[in-house]
């Protein structure tokens, strides 16, 4: 089958002809299947952002090619908009970028410039609000009342009123708190689910990304590290560490633990599995390897 | 596409024009435009332009950057003296054509105009590519400071002004994230007529402005956590003073503006 | 150092409600030379206490006191303002200057040092943050990190007896973050400068000397981070989380293992584990 995104030897360059001249993304190839959910992890100035405005059209590449089901998205520049509509991308801090009167209107910006009939603007402005957690009593509110997780919400609404087939999300949780951080996934994992489309998932932590995503693609200095379940890039936690990247805690309890002779798979990443494994351990009684 | 707007033209340096207290350039800007504005006929324009030239020299500026610097007046410089060929009337019309007429007095007329504000502006702009905005605003700020005997706030102007060079580049950037945001919402900045163009910014516009409102009042906060209360009993970092090079530059920079004006009482 | 009473804050409310009470009696004695991590929920009224300890907020009951001052005095506030310096949130909306070393001298300018002692400080606090090659800088053009750092060099430069840091790792990148946290500590060891550290980053509080939880306008926990973190269930009732850590340890001693639920960091935790398997 077609894979949804296909990139292939993307490379954007800023400034070129002057002397700060730099590639921020330098002949990138992935592809990313249908109904996937992928993290992308690298630090500031790896070219995550530069990479994901490609996908949508907001930056056209210096060379490459972006397809998205099987057709350049740049094949009919004029008609790049239709690719927004389809490559939503949620940027970061996106609550930022309210300006309507009502939260209602707000989330009905994205449908109404597609052209939707103001019936089908309005299932899209509902579905999209119930998704992103926001009840209904808030449409009629000002944006500018609501608290900063809510704010937020809205702003992600207005990005999923679109319907889109890949729906790409810079740093969702960026500021929030612990519990702020868990609800927001939980809604984003459960707007994944119900409709099976593609997610993006662009995030600095590491927990994060483990928790939540099926394969994982690393980038560092314009360029991919690496891309993986999460199990195989963090076998790899020496390479994550000399590139400046996390590795989740409990995979580093879990090497520690190997260092301390114990037979735990030093690739684990969650809790539960930790806990699952050390019993297990305990219980077949051969402790040290 | 906002990014390539290039703002603060300083190019810094270590030229002796680059060393000059702001106070003296300022100083001899002024000047340069009186005597500039005294200059009658070539040869006190060959002058001053003489005069341009060796500062330009001095500051190591090169002249294409200052030739960049007319493109956004070339309009103004064209309409001006078009204005002065046709307007100027003399004795004898070189040319006539139904009402329009051209007269030998008219060229030099348009000619002389074309220099004057070329001059004018390439001068201004040397100033402005030697002299970091701080120190202009320091500069500034320290001249005008007998203006506070008769009220004018002139710390607290000068405190502006050095704030919203801070916060340009900060605001540029918003507007470019702004929006993208909004054109992967479908927004269309681009297309349509006068009106709908108009009616395109305000997605853009009331964040902006939300933001920039936010952004103050976080700063006023940041301010007074630092102590600032006022241009009262305050001190500075940098001291401006004038070395023997700010007297001299000035001493030549009068002698220059007051030779331009009996040269041109002259009519030379 | 600092010093709270039965301290209360209501936020102006609109017309025709009751004001909510932000902070609801708050006792706390911060002692000199600590470094002091709050934690809580957002609007739990961490940042709100903060912005007590320099009077950017003055308490509509109770007293709060720096050094003995009570920041209700008028007269004192400049002395309570450079005797405890903040940090906050948006690196880009508390750099004043469009230079680096002209952001640092601002508040000694403001206080009137001469400008042979200004230079003497900027470039120490330059050098204390480890920013001393971006003096001449524009600071837009620096890392969220690099900007904190210059932002806590503004602060450095009153010589203050204490920073308080309110959220200013919220909006960084992990690196940044750890470029931040690091300086906190450095300036703490070898300056002696007390430090209060406002997060709801749970594993920013591990090297602290006392970490306080806040809940709804008052003070849920306080002790040691080992004290607190091990307090598993309570802190999850306050919408915090445990470090993985604590939270593994916790999950084998529900297991019936014999493990402290103490061991903070990954070494000390994988000490404990290994231990038990023994």
């Amino acid at each position: 089958m077609e894979p949804i995104l296909r990139v292939e030897h993307l490379t954007h360059t800023y400034g070129s002809g002057t002397p700060f001249e730099r590639s921020a993304v330098q002949d990138l190839s992935f592809q990313v299947e249908a109904g996937e959910f992928l993290g992308v992890i690298g630090h500031t100035g790896s070219g995550k952002s530069t990479l994901i405005q490609h996908l949508n059209g907001l930056l056209r590449p210096t060379s490459g090619h972006i397809y998205l089901d099987g057709t350049d998205i740049w094949a009919k520049p004029k008609e790049i908009r239709q690719v927004r509509f389809q490559v939503g991308l949620v940027f970061q801090y996106p609550e930022y970028q309210l300006f309507e009167e009502t939260v209602y209107r707000d989330i009905a910006f994205g449908p109404t410039n597609m052209g939707l009939t103001p019936e089908q603007v309005d299932r899209a402005v509902r579905e999209a609000a119930a998704f992103a957690g926001l009840s209904e009593e808030l449409l009629d509110k000002s944006p500018f009342e609501l608290s900063g997780g809510q704010k937020r919400r809205v702003a992600i609404a207005g990005v999923i009123a679109m319907d889109p087939k890949v729906l790409i999300l810079d740093e969702p949780t960026a500021g929030l708190d612990p519990e702020g951080r868990e609800r927001l996934l939980a809604n984003i994992r459960a707007y994944h689910q119900a409709k099976g489309n593609t997610i993006l998932l662009v995030s600095h932590s590491m927990d994060e990304i483990a928790r939540n995503v099926d394969r994982i693609l690393v980038l560092k200095d314009a360029h991919v590290l690496m891309s993986g379940t999460p199990r195989e890039v963090f076998a790899r936690a020496e390479e994550l560490e000399s590139a400046g990247l996390d590795v989740p805690q409990v995979t580093r309890i879990a090497r520690a633990l190997r260092d301390r002779g114990l037979a735990i798979d030093p690739a684990v990443y969650t809790t539960e599995e930790l806990t699952a494994a050390l019993l297990a351990l305990k219980k077949g009684g051969s402790a040290v390897c | 596409m906002l990014k390539d707007i290039t703002l603060g033209q300083y190019f810094p340096g270590d030229t002796l024009a680059h060393r000059l207290d702001p106070r003296t350039k300022l100083i001899l800007v002024v000047l340069y435009i009186v005597a500039l504005f005294c200059a009658k006929y070539f040869w006190t324009y060959a002058l001053v332009a003489l005069v341009l030239a060796v500062c330009v020299r001095i500051s190591r500026v090169r002249l294409k950057a200052l030739v960049r610097g007319l493109k956004p007046v070339l309009i103004i410089i064209t309409f001006t003296a078009v204005l002065n060929l046709f307007y100027t009337k003399g004795e004898e019309p070189l040319w006539q054509w139904h009402f329009l007429s051209i007269y030998p007095e008219g060229i030099l007329a348009a000619v002389f105009m074309v220099l004057r504000i070329t001059l004018l502006i390439m001068g201004t702009f040397l100033l402005t590519y030697t002299t970091s905005p701080i120190h202009l605003t320091d500069g500034m700020e320290s001249l005008m400071n007998p203006l506070k005997k008769i009220h004018v706030p002139v710390h607290e102007l000068a405190m502006m002004m050095s704030i919203a060079l801070r916060f340009i580049p900060t605001l540029i950037e918003e507007t470019d994230k702004i929006m993208s945001a909004q054109k992967a919402r479908g927004a269309d900045f681009e297309s349509g007529n006068l009106l709908q163009r108009a009616k395109a910014m305000i997605p853009l516009l009331v964040p902006l402005f939300i933001s920039a409102f936010r952004r103050a009042d976080e700063l006023a906060v940041a301010m007074e956590c630092r102590c600032y209360h006022g241009g009262e009993g305050r001190t500075k970092l940098h001291v401006l003073h004038y070395a023997a090079r700010d007297y001299a530059a000035m001493v030549l920079g009068l002698a220059f503006a007051a030779g331009i004006f009996v040269l041109g009482r002259m009519g030379l | 150092m600092l010093q709270t009473e039965q301290l209360e804050y209501a936020y102006p409310a609109e017309e025709g409600k009751t004001p909510r009470l932000a902070l609801g009696g708050v006792d706390l004695n911060i002692e000199k030379g600590s470094f002091v991590v709050v934690l809580g929920h957002n609007g739990s009224g961490k940042s709100t206490l903060a912005k007590h300890f320099n009077a950017v907020l003055l308490p509509t009951g109770g007293k709060v006191w720096v050094e003995g001052m009570d920041t209700a005095d008028e007269a004192l506030l400049l002395e309570i303002r450079r005797r405890v310096g903040m940090v906050f949130q948006n690196p880009d909306n508390q750099i004043v200057a469009n230079v680096v070393e002209e952001d640092v001298a601002f508040a000694p300018e403001n206080l009137g040092v001469p400008p042979e002692e200004i230079r003497r400080r900027v470039d120490e606090a330059l050098a204390v943050v480890g920013m001393e090659k971006f003096v001449r800088h524009a600071p837009h053009l620096l890392s969220g990190g690099q900007k904190q750092r210059v932002a806590i060099a503004g602060v450095i430069a009153m010589e203050p007896e204490c920073i308080v840091l309110d959220e200013a790792t919220a909006m960084l990148d992990p690196m940044g973050r750890e470029e931040v946290l690091s300086t906190a500590h450095r300036l703490n060891r070898e300056k002696g400068i007390t430090v209060i550290l406002i997060t709801h980053h749970m594993n920013e509080a591990e090297e602290a000397d006392r970490v306080i939880v806040m809940n709804d306008g008052q003070v849920a926990m306080d002790g040691s981070p080992q004290e607190v973190f091990c307090q598993v269930e309570k802190l999850r009732a306050l919408g915090l989380t445990v470090p993985d850590t604590v939270e593994l340890l916790y999950e084998l001693r529900q297991s019936g293992w014999d493990v402290p639920l103490d061991a903070l960091t990954v070494e000390a935790c994988a000490d404990a584990v290994a231990a038990a398997m023994k």
